[in-house]
């Protein structure tokens, strides 16, 4: 349809060009109207999953943000039925502030002696920080994410670079096993890992000599460092696949260049290759995060209640008390992803740029 | 090599050539011969190519690879029994599973039942269970007869059977000695619906037991469909993005991209709400008056089919299991839930109704209860049996599609949070075929159709391959969804072997129904890196 509806276009043309045109724009409809309808719907007043009347005519009481205030309460020992209270708020903040100021100081400092347990002022927010359910998702979430995204993203680099020179060996085969976390279902990885992860199967016990008594193993399910290794595994193939594609585009002749010109083969890395591949190697990065940050399957078979992330708390929210808090994290987890996808797209649009692939 | 003789084809030239030298190799500068160099020099590089490969290489063998072989291979391994009953192991191993048991595997089991009662780990549990998957009803004879093992005497062939005359049957014989074997195909072919006999055969299932086939063409059927429907779905959507100009299909993409960025977990929540009996898409039927329109064609499209043609429609109906009452749309929804409920409970769910507020009951439920609250039970039910009769409840006003909570409810969620897999590299193929090509078939005097179908979409299919086995692939082992929105019939394989690995603890099975699913996996994956190649899987 480049060449928009002609002036000659028959009755039936015209039709035809207008249904398509409107069947279109229903699949748009169906692929975005779900993710918007969360947003209002999250400011229910009522701990209904549907539209009351009352938020039909705009009235205002009918909706409330108490859902969100619900993620920072659950959990914490404040009233169900009080209202935030705010006012210590930005006492904690700056509590929690100093304290990890004067943390780093006697950090790097050890004989700085400054009392750091202040009085304090603001018990909900520091209840809320350590106990509130919702919370300790959100800080997990970030954890594990972090960690699994560092793993993957810098073996991933590595690795892709190698994929992509001509001279590698047993390129397809090696591809095919790296890609493969990408479409062996989750369920079968989880359910592989937990079992070698547990006691008995553990590969890091291949090295420990004889029988060890089950305290001295490394029981790596049930632990954040099994579940930081699963989630890598799962983010290294988007890391490869996004920076083998930014290397496409790349021309070899620059390191050849700059390894005549004198340059060794890490400052010839750093200096030429990553400044170039950089945008593919963050958006690869940003894969593989919200790869780790969306993971279900493996949080469900390798981790404990302590260890819960955001979808896995969403998963029992859903399964077991059904409540518009989940809405009101569904709303900022698109807020997220919206911030995610602008960033992928910019990174997109620049590396296109500066491979000179595309003007704009 | 660079020296090459010239007319070296006379007669008797292969002895002359023999005698001559043979031409110096060309030398590199220190001294080695060039083509040697060339090669230390190539192998280097590739050894630096696979240097930079080799450290995620061995991180996906040790936390991928490996655990899932490890895990497979679990699936032919089973020690629970063997492990701790090493005595009647043994014996059954020489029993050829036919004949009459012997006295030798009596004395065996009576003292392998009384070491396991002695064990510190109590492990008579454990292998009741491990004899109980074989033949059920078994758990308990174990159970029971070490209690009693302890005081047992020779001849213990008669003292077992006197404990529990199932000591007699020979099947209980044979499902320990299936039982006993640690490495075992057992489980593969219970996977497969098959059962592994104590004389080394591999049966079918009896009829009543197969599930897992079901199970696993239940799944393909889901996987199949959720791939037509993207396609459906993201074909025209495709063609559109590849034909607007540039910013205006940009800002398309991005309602592309946004639902693949967003989480899982908040798209199946999102299709919750929107679906669900009170949710977004039932009152705006509901309001609008839709679903009485729907139910009110539905009747007369049925009435219809029974007019014109009752056997064609039958076979239809029969085919895709559609229930020929024209109350079936009706049937799905609440109301029909109700009425169902109550035929099949009766006073049970009667009481249920009882504890709702008035405010949540559906019509056909408040008419039911209030003819139980003044005449009983037996009124209710028939009332409820009135209602079914009753043409499809039409004119009730209050038909809610069960949406969700069944198959259809996977299959929408399903097709929505896959359709980006399908619409992105369809995009990407179809940006390439350039439009001057369907000029020209038109100007050949082809039609919209025939240029279309003829030259367009030949050249697209490349793309609805790649979109469509990554969908399938995708689909075929999906867990969340279907756990959390699929009800009884919308669970797929995927979710009976998170049951059995974490529910029911049949970790074998589970090991054995995963490694029949990676199998399907891993032939598409094949297909598509033969059809696609892995190179071209393409994000965002």
């Amino acid at each position: 349809m480049s060449e928009m509806l002609p002036p000659y276009a028959t009755t039936g043309q015209k039709i035809w060009f207008w249904t398509f045109r409107g069947i279109c724009a229903l699949i748009f409809v169906f692929l975005i109207t779900p993710i918007l309808v969360v947003m209002p719907l999250s400011f229910n007043v009522e701990p209904y999953f549907s539209f009351t009347s009352g938020m039909l005519a705009l009235e205002s009481d009918a909706y409330s943000s108490r859902w969100y205030a619900d993620i920072l309460r659950n959990g914490t020992s404040w009233p169900a039925n009080e209202l935030l209270p705010w006012d210590g708020f930005l006492a904690w903040v700056w509590e929690s502030v100093y304290t990890s100021a004067i943390r780093t100081i006697q950090w790097i400092i050890p004989f700085w002696d400054e009392d750091t347990t202040l009085k304090p002022n603001s018990e909900f927010w520091t209840d809320m920080w350590a106990n509130a359910q919702w919370i300790r998702a959100i800080k997990n979430s970030f954890f594990i994410g972090i960690c699994a995204t560092l793993l993957s993203t810098s073996l991933g680099t590595l690795a892709a670079i190698g994929l992509s020179r001509d001279e590698m060996p047993f390129r397809r085969p090696i591809m095919a096993v790296l890609i493969s976390p990408m479409i062996v279902p989750l369920v079968i990885i989880g359910a592989g890992m937990f079992y070698f992860f547990s006691n008995d199967f553990n590969v890091f016990n291949w090295f420990i000599e004889g029988e060890q008594p089950p305290s001295e193993r490394f029981p790596l399910a049930y632990t954040y460092a099994g579940i930081i290794l699963g989630h890598a595994v799962l983010g290294t193939p988007f890391v490869i696949i996004t920076v083998t594609a930014t290397l496409v585009g790349f021309d070899n002749s620059l390191v050849r260049a700059s390894n005549s010109l004198g340059a060794n083969p890490v400052t010839t890395f750093f200096k030429v290759q990553m400044p170039l591949i950089l945008p593919g190697v963050i958006s690869g990065a940003l894969f593989a995060f919200i790869t780790s940050f969306d993971e279900v399957v493996i949080m469900l078979q390798m981790a404990t209640a302590e260890q819960r992330t955001i979808p896995r708390q969403m998963f029992s929210g859903i399964r077991e008390q059904i409540s518009p808090t989940i809405l009101a994290v569904a709303t900022i987890l698109v807020i997220i992803s919206v911030l995610l996808l602008t960033t992928v797209e910019l990174l997109r649009r620049r590396s296109e740029k500066l491979r000179g692939m595309s003007p704009g | 090599m660079a020296v090459t003789e010239v007319g070296t084809d006379a007669p008797g030239g292969e002895a002359r050539k023999a005698k001559q030298p043979k031409p110096a190799p060309l030398l590199a500068a220190d001294g080695t011969p060039l083509r040697k160099k060339l090669r230390q020099a190539l192998m280097l590089s590739r050894m630096r190519a696979f240097a930079l490969v080799a450290p995620l290489l061995l991180f996906i063998l040790i936390a991928f690879v490996i655990p899932i072989f490890a895990f497979m291979v679990q699936g032919f391994y089973d020690n629970e029994y063997a492990k701790f009953m090493p005595r009647s192991t043994e014996a059954l191993a020489d029993w050829d599973g036919e004949s009459e048991p012997t006295e030798e595997m009596y004395a065996a089991m009576v003292a392998d039942l009384v070491a396991a009662r002695d064990h510190p780990d109590r492990p008579i549990g454990r292998v009741a269970t491990r004899v109980n998957r074989e033949l059920s009803g078994t758990r308990s004879l174990f159970t029971s007869t070490a209690r009693k093992a302890a005081r047992m005497e020779a001849p213990f062939k008669d003292a077992m059977i006197k404990a529990d005359k199932d000591w007699a049957d020979i099947e209980t014989w044979q499902a320990v000695k299936v039982a006993s074997t640690a490495w075992t195909p057992a489980y593969y072919a219970a996977s497969l619906d098959f059962k592994y006999t104590a004389t080394g055969d591999i049966v079918r299932q009896s009829e009543d037991r197969r599930i897992h086939v079901t199970l696993f063409l239940r799944t393909l059927e889901i996987a199949f469909t959720v791939t037509v429907l993207t396609i459906l779905l993201g074909y025209p959507v495709a063609w559109l993005m590849a034909n607007l100009p540039l910013r205006t299909s940009n800002l398309l993409l991005i309602l592309v991209l946004l639902p693949f960025w967003t989480s899982i977990l908040v798209r199946t929540t999102a299709w919750i709400a929107m679906l669900q009996g009170q949710g977004v898409l039932n009152d705006v039927a509901d309001w609008s008056g839709i679903n009485s329109m729907i139910v009110w064609a539905e009747l007369r499209f049925a009435e219809l089919g029974d007019m014109l043609w009752p056997s064609v429609w039958q076979e239809i109906a029969n085919r895709f299991d559609v229930n020929l009452a024209y109350d079936r749309l009706a049937l799905a929804s609440l109301c029909a839930n109700d009425v169902n409920q109550v035929l099949n409970q009766g006073q049970g769910a009667l009481d249920g109704l009882a504890q709702r507020a008035a405010a949540d009951l559906t019509d056909c439920a408040t008419e039911m209860l209030a003819i139980y609250n003044a005449n009983g039970v037996e009124a209710a039910v028939a009332k409820a049996r009135e209602l079914k009769a009753d043409a499809g409840f039409a004119g009730y006003g209050d038909e809610r599609f069960s949406m969700i909570y069944n198959k259809t409810g996977t299959l929408i969620a399903m097709t929505h949070i896959l359709l980006p897999f399908m619409v992105l590299p369809l995009y990407s193929v179809m940006k390439t075929i350039k439009p001057s090509y369907l000029r020209a078939a038109k100007s050949l005097g082809a039609t919209n159709w025939v240029a279309f179908w003829r030259v367009y979409f030949p050249q697209s299919v490349p793309g609805i391959g790649a979109g469509a086995l990554l969908v399938f692939i995708l689909a075929i082992g999906y867990y969340i969804t279907p756990a959390l929105v699929g009800g009884q019939d919308g669970q797929m394989i995927s979710n009976f072997i998170d049951f059995h690995m974490r529910r029911s603890l049949n970790w074998p099975l589970a090991a054995a129904m995963g490694g029949v699913l990676l199998i399907f996996v891993l032939f598409f994956y094949w297909l598509y890196d033969r059809i696609v190649g892995i190179d071209n899987m393409k994000l965002g």
